[in-house]
């Protein structure tokens, strides 16, 4: 008992640790509050174009969308920063992972749009046609809106995915908050900094999970 | 020539012949580390989700508290802490063991509330009838309850197997032999990113079968809401 608290929840070295993974989880909030709005509106983006319904370019979108569902998101961030370089573009490391999460999550969140945009019955497309709205004025102000409310779980839950992605740039050696932590455990042989990291992820995340437990039995219900 | 210089990168038929090897022993290693996982995953996701339905309290919350915390931690942190940290305390794992466990245990959390999802989506009228023809509360579990449950449950399941399997690629991190280890050592080995493009590759032809896989499956057995 006494070695476990040693190991996991060493007191001293937690002090010692804290500012260090302060600054991580601010990298972490700093990512995520950057990739995420990205991810939401590239999503969209992809999901909109999708609906013009060119059989090209849906057909393009499908195999963008499928290529980057298929590709680990580690794979494509280790294929970026290391593949940039010999293509003679120099990104600094933090557009470097935005640009490897914007891959990724636009498929994601362009496939959970796409799949609310065909849940709204064709009658809403029909109706507001006849009221004099135009197609775009349709999707903004009539289609959207429902959309978006019958995919809102899937939004929230693939927003924490997005969120605890971010903990894969530590490979590339950004310093978020997996980053950090795993540094002060090699500078001090002591397990307390990724516990504590760990227990940072939980409380960050935990409500939102627990929300989205709320959200769909709401709507299975 | 600059056509050629990324050919030269990118597409080294040299580096290739050097490293395509590794590489296809990596997918090997891929697959049944995928394999395992889901095996497992599953298998404790729908015996948690089994458990829950006897709504016998303390245990109901304790499977609550399990799904939520793997749910909301993200697996190479749980890949981490299983393989650095427990070795300071004695308990040493591989890490090929360390990813096993910490991807099964992650998919096990996402199963269980699918499955649980499920389970919840069948009448209560099917309990009951079954219930008053004699059949025990385990017997109606297996036999009225799940077979009707599962059918919901494999759109959203295919998704998240996909999802955390495609994780296999965070083992790397702890040095997993899979694909995308022999990608970047290979890769830094030769000062040439053609390792990466082959890892890359492989990853496509893994996955993209799947991915098109879950879309047909998808539109086939589509939640119904």
């Amino acid at each position: 008992m006494e070695q476990i608290l040693q190991v996991f929840f060493n007191a001293a070295i937690l002090e010692r640790a804290w500012p260090f993974l302060m600054r991580g989880v601010t990298m972490t909030a700093l990512l995520s509050l950057v990739v995420v709005p990205i991810g939401l509106a590239s999503g969209l983006a992809v999901a909109m174009l999708y609906h013009l319904h060119r059989k090209w370019l849906s057909r393009f979108l499908i195999a963008y969308v499928d290529f980057f569902r298929a590709f680990p998101p580690l794979v494509l961030l280790l294929f970026i920063y290391g593949g940039l370089p010999f293509l003679g573009i120099d990104l600094p490391l933090f557009a470097t992972v935005t640009l490897a999460f914007l891959l990724n999550t636009s498929s994601y969140y362009g496939e959970i749009y796409r799949a609310g945009i065909e849940s709204v019955g064709q009658g809403q497309w029909d109706a507001a046609h006849s009221t004099g709205l135009k197609g775009h004025q349709t999707l903004a102000y009539v289609v959207l809106p429902q959309a978006v409310r019958n995919v809102l779980p899937d939004l929230v839950s693939n927003t924490v995915e997005v969120v605890k992605l971010t903990s894969i740039a530590s490979v590339v050696a950004l310093p978020e908050l997996l980053y950090t932590a795993d540094m002060a455990r090699s500078v001090t042989f002591n397990s307390s900094p990724i516990v504590l990291a760990a227990a940072i992820y939980l409380v960050m995340l935990w409500p939102v999970v627990r929300l989205i437990s709320r959200l769909e039995r709401r709507i299975a219900a | 020539m600059e056509l050629q210089r990324l050919a030269f990168s990118f597409f080294n038929g040299d580096v290739a012949s050097r490293y395509w090897l590794d590489i296809v022993y990596g997918m090997w290693v891929t697959t049944y580390l995928a394999a395992a996982i889901v095996a497992t995953g599953l298998a404790v996701g729908l015996a948690l989700a089994m458990a829950r339905s006897f709504h016998f309290r303390p245990a109901s919350f304790l499977i609550v508290v399990f799904a939520d915390a793997f749910r909301a931690l993200p697996p190479l942190v749980v890949i981490i802490v299983l393989f650095f940290a427990f070795p300071y305390v004695d308990l040493a794992m591989s890490a090929f063991s360390a990813t096993w466990l910490a991807l099964s245990l992650v998919l096990a959390a996402f199963a269980e509330e699918i499955f649980w999802a499920g389970i919840l989506s069948v009448p209560k009228g099917q309990t009951e009838a079954a219930r008053s023809t004699g059949m025990s509360r385990l017997q109606t579990l297996v036999y009225v309850i799940l077979p009707q449950a599962v059918r919901l449950t494999i759109a959203p399941l295919t998704n998240r197997m996909i999802a955390i399997t495609k994780g296999t690629a965070l083992g790397s991190v702890v040095a997993v032999h899979e694909i995308i280890y022999y990608a970047s050592s290979g890769a830094s080995e030769a000062g040439n990113p053609t390792p990466l493009t082959l890892g890359a590759a492989a990853y496509v032809v893994l996955f993209l079968p799947v991915v098109m896989l879950s879309r047909w499956i998808e539109t086939r057995f589509a939640w119904k809401r």
